[in-house]
């Protein structure tokens, strides 16, 4: 059987309808062990490429014969090679390798539905499989506003047309640091009005409209809103959205399995009392009926059945395990002293976000390589 | 400060896996001992030829930077099994650095380029394969502690040393391969 390609979307097919797939993964042992593709059903080996230079042989018995094999590596040369070598081993193998490699994976975006909305609203919610980022698009009567956007502009501007929306309104609910915002770029590109937090704002080299608490937009004719409601922890400027009423945009305070962690931008002693605050009082004031649509997920468990990350407030708050340490020095200890290593290259991501520096593509590529670590669990 | 290498491999410009098949390639032509330079601007070549040289057995050096270009060091090693040591007078690790201080020195024989990416602040280096044309560079009445990465080059140093009137050297086991304390570099 000759090699096939598969794309990024076709992965990403695989892990949302929970098919099973077996990964070769011929990147170094440190690479595999700090991050790879994760799916439902997934099986994995990892042998790197330059074990297999004198002949793959050696590892035939320990590959499926009636699963598809998917060979991944960084960019996608070495599992090209591998790929080849193993179908020429062995003609019955179902063998493909991943076109981009990890670097596609890092960077592809699943755009799907959450909810319609009153009128002819429409949510999405854009998952970044390999990165566990999540965007949002709010769509009503011609328009629509985007949430936590990443870097991929083309996605989105190119998504907004295909539904024949003009984008009027673009928010970053803090300064992230784990991924290079393209709130700022899409906001430039479309005209539309770009707000950012000011209290998370105080470096950033461009104009914004500031994001305060209680600020409302409303999207199309139609009676959806988008409300802004201050919710700091994560960053001092955190802000978290309501969208018609009913969908609770958490930004990186609250996960569905973790919540956000303090310590980013190096004030965690500062910030963990904000985080304790809005976690433990503001977000219990607010319907427990709300959807939580948070802007990461850290484990592919945290995906429904559709592949969304979406859960009810009432719910997170009952078995969030961050929400439910009555002790508050507990909760100041366990989110300052046993954090995880911090995202790949965080210092120089909030710099980009700030517009400080501005590195090419493939640089930020590079920036953004890893998980994304921005929580507590 | 450039390395000295006895080969390099150009491989600029080529993506993964085609630096670490073409330096896989290039070592097969090379002598146990010698070092192979590889330049490349495949930035996961570093991570990768580091963790290839281990799995097969040779010895990855080190790496330096020069804009887009990496420059890769690897010296050649065989699997054969270590040969015995004979040189008899042998010191610890340890010991070394007090003993240098009252009056011995380090010597230290490996390439230049293994020296270059880290050795004990003070040792002098002159690479086994130099070592009779610079013979009159050493004092035979100083404590000479010979030191290489593993105790085998330095052993066979030692025991010329000694052939040659050379009366208080030592070979120091285990080797820089074990060195626990601080390192110098010369890049």
């Amino acid at each position: 059987m000759t090699v096939t390609k598969w794309t990024a979307a076709d992965v990403a097919r695989k892990v949302i309808d929970n098919q099973s797939l077996f990964i070769l993964d011929v990147r170094n042992a440190d690479a595999f062990e700090d991050w790879k593709i994760e799916g439902h059903q997934f099986d994995y080996i990892n042998i790197p490429y330059f074990e297999l230079l004198d002949g793959v042989e050696a590892i035939l018995p320990q590959l499926p014969k009636d699963k598809d094999i998917l060979v991944v590596c960084a960019k996608e040369g070495s599992s090209i090679m591998v790929a080849d070598m193993l179908s020429e081993a062995d003609a019955t193998l179902s063998v493909s390798y991943l076109a981009g490699g990890m670097k596609s994976w890092s960077s592809y975006l699943e755009p799907i539905k959450v909810a319609d909305l009153s009128g002819n609203g429409e949510l999405y919610q854009f998952v970044r499989l390999g990165k566990g980022c999540l965007s949002y698009m709010v769509i009503s009567e011609g328009e629509a506003a985007l949430i936590d956007a990443v870097r991929f502009t083309e996605v989105f501007t190119s998504f907004a047309k295909e539904k024949n929306v003009e984008i009027k309104h673009v928010f970053d609910t803090h300064l992230h640091a784990d991924h290079i915002s393209g709130g700022r770029s899409i906001a430039e590109a479309t005209g539309a009005t770009y707000y950012l937090p000011s209290k998370d704002a105080a470096e950033v080299v461009f104009d914004y409209t500031p994001l305060e608490d209680g600020l409302t937009v409303q999207i199309g004719a139609s009676n959806i809103d988008v409300g802004a409601l201050y919710s700091p922890g994560h960053t001092i400027g955190s802000t978290s959205f309501v969208v018609d009423g009913k969908y609770l945009l958490t930004g990186d305070i609250l996960f569905i399995d973790s919540i956000g962690r303090p310590d980013l931008a190096g004030l965690a002693e500062d910030w963990v009392g904000d985080l304790r605050e809005t976690l433990y009082r503001r977000y219990r004031e607010l319907a427990e009926d709300l959807i939580v649509l948070p802007a990461h997920f850290m484990i592919i468990d945290e995906l429904n059945e559709d592949g969304t990350v979406a859960k009810r407030l009432g719910d997170l708050l009952a078995e969030n395990h961050g929400l439910n340490i009555e002790d508050e020095s507990e909760f100041r200890s366990i989110v300052t002293d046993h954090l995880p290593p911090q995202p790949n290259a965080y210092q120089q991501i909030r710099q980009v976000n700030m517009g400080k520096i501005t590195p090419d593509y493939d640089e930020q590529t590079e920036m953004e390589i890893g998980p994304n670590r921005c929580a507590v669990r | 400060m450039a390395v000295k290498a006895d080969v390099m491999l150009d491989a600029k410009g080529l993506a993964c896996p085609m630096p670490i098949v073409k330096t896989k390639k290039a070592m097969n032509d090379l002598e146990e001992g010698q070092i192979l330079e590889v330049q490349a601007t495949d930035k996961g070549s570093k991570a990768d030829l580091a963790a290839w040289s281990e799995t097969v057995g040779h010895q990855y050096i080190g790496t330096t930077e020069d804009g887009d270009v990496l420059y890769h060091y690897i010296r050649k090693c065989s699997n054969d099994t270590m040969v015995e040591k004979t040189h008899e007078q042998t010191i610890d690790n340890q010991e070394i650095v007090t003993r240098a201080a009252n009056g011995g020195f380090i010597l230290d024989v490996r390439e230049e380029a293994e020296y270059a990416f880290g050795h004990i602040e003070g040792a002098k280096s002159v690479p086994m394969g130099e070592l009779e044309s610079r013979m009159n560079e050493l004092d035979k009445n100083q404590e000479i502690y010979v030191i290489c990465r593993t105790g085998k080059r330095s052993d066979l140093v030692a025991q010329k040393l000694a052939n040659h009137g050379f009366k208080n050297v030592y070979n120091v086991l285990p080797g820089m391969a074990n060195w626990n304390g601080d390192l110098t570099k010369s890049i």
